[in-house]
This record gives structure tokens, sequence and C-alpha cells, in this order.
């Protein structure tokens, strides 16, 4: 470290991944175990979009409208929510659920006293090397989908250069918005005091985000998808970079490009929101223990 | 006798006051769990419209299922998995055995199956008194997702058996892997495995009559489809006549299988069962 009282964020950063690679490495097979137990779910899931489109073309139709996702199209879609779940499950869920547990036992205290910003440290205090696994399987998912789509004989895919550099930065963004709205919720613990139904309400929210954002329309949906697009942007985090290379080709005034740019506020709106959130909930923290 | 009745009713009375301590969280939390489906009614919709090629129009069916029969199975589905489902009922008894807390069944006078059945059972009524209200609220705002009405009385009879058969079934098929766990103690990768299958050969996820062939027949045999399918298709008409009777037959079969399987695998595993200390 340089000085006493400057804390070098990077190096607290990958000190935790360096550790946390340790001990999961320590325990080898129950790493393994864990890695082949997270990706059948995953697995299990695309069974489920396989059966799927043994039946339809697509999910949505294209030629009325144009809203339709083809089989690896929606491969695109789903890779995406790999990527970005597993990311989201590997850095922030541990660490989300042991917070409430800080807060209830009291052991938040020892968090508070370190000089260093608490929510960057209770954030990534720990990392779940197994949840990665599905990002291999995203990956290979996404690489296979996108060949598929470029080298079919009908209209094949042409993806613009430029989307493979925006494709990470709104999976970034993707992930941003999850953290923030995951830390909010955990952070709700310090006035409710519990936190059993965090799992539970984080799982629901996000449900609505893992479906392109077309298949919410009518008197219903268009409520739901304004809902969960502006209010709390869930729709956008898998939506705008899924379709940014599965559904390319569009004009600026598009509003897909809109949306595109919707999602820097969202990402940024969302950030803020929660380090607020945050920081007032721990304004109000008092301690459990002695 | 009568002093075995009143054990069952004590047992029985303290599992459903344990239950109904917190209700208001219990309503909610049923009411929450319709969520996922709220996501299914858009994305079947997508579904039909993609396979007609029009955004407008969800007629036609799969596997002789119309849009509106698989909205209609997945509300059913959470019917049969509030009969069938066990939480921790399978870990429970693995850790009992781990921490020897199994011991206590070895020196009082209850069996332990028997005293699990009945909490079991207790814990259910529990749920049914305060799961009913959200229940009827979500079924009757969704009505129209029923197309064909109520089902004529036959076929509502089979239903209920079918249902009170899948909480049988449940109960003895998660009793049988937790006491697995007195030969392996740690039961959750097994537990694990279980609950995967169980997702998705069950019908939890879809209608298990959109599998290809051969995994069909293969499921029709297997126990999992009458922990969530099975009742599901019953009420809405798809299992009919001799099939039905078939199906009925087999799952009590089934049952018949497990309650014995749970009866060896307690008598062998208390004797090689060791427990030491207080």
């Amino acid at each position: 470290m340089s000085s006493p009282h400057r804390t070098s964020y990077s190096t607290v950063f990958w000190t935790i991944v360096r550790n946390s690679l340790v001990r999961d490495m320590s325990f080898r097979s129950n790493f393994l175990i864990e890695c082949i137990s997270s990706m059948s779910w995953v697995l299990m899931n695309l069974g489920f979009y396989l059966l799927i489109f043994q039946y339809t073309t697509e999910i949505g139709a294209t030629t009325t409208d144009g809203t339709g996702w083809g089989k690896y199209q929606f491969f695109v879609f789903l890779a995406t929510t790999m990527l970005i779940n597993s990311v989201v499950q590997a850095f922030f869920m541990p660490n989300a659920q042991e917070f409430s547990e800080l807060i209830r036992s009291g052991n938040l205290d020892f968090a508070l006293l370190k000089p260093i910003d608490t929510q960057f440290l209770i954030s990534i205090h720990r990392v779940e090397w197994s949840s990665l696994a599905n990002f291999g399987v995203g990956m290979i998912l996404l690489i296979v989908s996108l060949i598929e789509l470029t080298t079919r004989s009908q209209n094949p895919l042409t993806i613009h250069p430029i989307a493979f550099f925006l494709y990470p930065f709104y999976l970034a963004c993707g992930v941003t918005i999850l953290y923030s709205l995951m830390i909010s919720l955990a952070a709700t613990s310090i006035w409710l005091g519990r936190n059993q139904t965090l799992y539970n309400f984080w799982f629901y929210i996000t449900n609505f985000s893992r479906y392109p954002m077309e298949i919410y329309s009518g008197t219903f949906g268009q409520p739901l998808r304004n809902f969960f697009t502006f209010i709390i942007p869930v729709l956008i985090v898998i939506n705008v970079p899924a379709r940014l290379l599965a559904k390319p080709l569009q004009p600026w005034n598009s509003s897909s490009s809109q949306l595109a740019a919707f999602a820097i506020v969202a990402t940024l709106g969302s950030l803020l929101a929660s380090r607020l959130i945050f920081q007032r909930a721990l304004a109000s923290y008092r301690s459990a223990s002695s | 006798m009568f002093a075995r009745v009143a054990t069952w009713w004590t047992i029985l009375k303290i599992a459903l006051e344990e239950r109904l301590v917190y209700r208001g969280d219990f309503a909610l939390g049923t009411l929450m769990r319709f969520l996922p489906i709220v996501t299914q009614i858009f994305l079947w919709a997508a579904i039909f419209e993609g396979m007609n090629g029009d955004a407008r129009d969800t007629s036609g069916t799969i596997r002789n299922y119309s849009y509106h029969d698989f909205v209609a199975y997945y509300l059913l589905t959470m019917i049969s998995r509030a009969f069938s489902s066990m939480p921790a009922l399978a870990s429970g008894i693995g850790l009992q055995v781990r921490n020897g807390e199994i011991k206590k069944f070895l020196i009082q006078p209850i069996d332990m199956t028997g005293f699990l059945l009945l909490s079991r059972i207790a814990h259910k009524l529990a749920y049914y008194s305060v799961a009913t209200l959200p229940f009827a609220f979500v079924f009757f705002v969704c009505r129209n997702y029923f197309n064909d009405g109520w089902p004529d009385p036959i076929t509502l009879l089979a239903f209920a058996s079918s249902l009170v058969m899948g909480f049988l079934l449940g109960f003895f098929l998660e009793s049988c892997i937790g006491l697995i766990s007195f030969w392996f103690l740690e039961v959750s990768s097994l537990l694990f495995v279980y609950m995967l299958f169980s997702f998705f050969l069950s019908g939890h996820m879809f209608p298990l009559d959109m599998l290809p062939e051969p995994w069909r027949t293969i499921v029709e045999w297997l126990p999992l489809q009458y922990l969530a399918y099975f009742p599901s298709a019953v009420f809405l008409g798809k299992i009919e006549g001799m099939a039905l009777v078939k199906g009925l037959l087999i799952e009590a079969l089934w049952i018949l299988f497990f309650i014995f399987l749970s009866r060896v695998l307690w008598r062998r595993g208390i004797n090689r069962y060791s427990g030491f200390g207080g």
C-alpha cells in the first residue's frame, strides 16, 4: 500500500478473487460437483427451449411486426442470460445473502470498522468461482448460435464489428443493474430485520428479465413491460445486449437504439439509487450484538 | 388404540399451531408463487403466435393443448405441487441421522415415518387453510383459461384421488431418499439430482405430452409424473377412460412400493446405526 490513508481498491479486489480461488481449490471435488450442478440446471432450461422449438420456428411472430425470435436468435438471448447471471451469481449473490446474515447477527460492525468503503467490502467479500462454469456454457452457446446465424443459407446475419465491443459493454451494464437491485434488496434487511423472502423476491423479479421484452404486449403486458423497463429496469439487462448481436441492422433513430441509449441512463440511475438506499439503510443500522 | 389416536391428535395439533404462527407472510408468499405464471402466460402466447406466424393469433394446438390449456396446465400444477411437494423432508431426515437426533425414535414409542407423516399432513392442512384464499383468487382471475369449465364429477373424483395419492407418493418417495442417509450420511447431492430430474420429468416445467418418443413412454412408467403432470392432465381431460384407470393403478403400485421400501430402509438403517453421546 502506498500510504496509510489510501486504500488500494484494486489490490483488495484481486486479493479477494485470489483467496476465493485458493479456498475453492482446496475442496476440489466439492468444487467440481458445484460446477456440474449449476450447469445442469442451465442445460435443463436449454432442453426446455429445444423442446419448444420442436413445435414452433420462432417465439413471437416476425411476419407481422418483426418481433419474433428464431431458434438461434433466441439461443443468443439465452446465452446472454447465462453470461450475466453467472457473473452476478459468482460475485454478488453469496455476498448479498451473507450481508443480511451480518445484519441479523450484528457482525456488520467488523465490516464498518475496516478502513475501506463498506459497500465495496461487503459486495465482493467472497467470489464463488463455481458459478462461473455457466459462463463457459453461455460462451459456447453464444458462439455456436452466432456461427449458425451468420452462416445459414437463408438471410445470413451480418454483425457490425462495433457490436462486438458494445456487447461486453452492455453485459457490464446488465450486471450493474442486477447488482444495484440485489444490494438494494439486501440493504432493506437493515430495516426489516429479516430477509427470508429476499431470495424469493429476487427470483420473482429477475424472472421477468429472462424473456424477450416483446412478449409482454397487450392490455396487461404493456404496463408490465413499461414498469420493468422504466421503474425497475430489469427488462433491459438481457434484452439490450442480446438484441445487439441477434437482431442488428437497426438505424440510429429506431426504438432499439433508443433503448440502448436509455440502458446507459438506467444503469447509472440504478447504481446511484442503490448507493443512496445502501447509505440510508446503513445510517439506521443498530448493531445487534452486546 | 385410544392412546394411539390421542398421540396422533396431539402431533397433528402441535404441527398445525406451529404452522399458523406467520399466516400473513404465508398468504403473501403463496400469492407471490404465482408470479412466474404471469411470464408463462406471455411466453406461451408468443410461442403460439410464432407457430401461427401472426402476432394476433394464438389459435391452434401443440400436442392437443391449446394456448389456454397451457396456462390452465401451469395453474393446475401449482395445485398438484401443493399436495406432492415435501420441502425439507428428505434433508430433515438426513440431518437427524447425522446429528443423532434420530435416537429419539428408537427410545420413544413412536414410529418415525408415522410421526413424520402426521406432521406433514398437519403442515399441509395448515397450508391449505391459509393458501385456499390466494389460490381461489388466482383461479377466479384466470377462470377464462379453463375453456371447458368444471370437468364432470367422475373426472373431478379422479383428480381428487390423484392429488391425495400424489401427496402419499411424494411423502414416501422423499422419505426413502432421506433414509438413504443411514448409508451415505450426506444426501444433499443425491437430493439435488432427484430435484433436477423431478423438475424436468414431473411435468412442472411443461406438459409431458410434449416429449418425443421414447421419452414419453419412459416417463409414463416413472413415478415422477404423478407429482405434477398427472393430476393436471386429468383435470384438463387429457387422460380418460382406460388410460386414467391404468395411470391411477400404476400410481397406487408406486405408493405401495415406496411404503415397502421405506420400511425396509428403516429396519436395515437402524440396524447399522450407532448413536454416541447424550
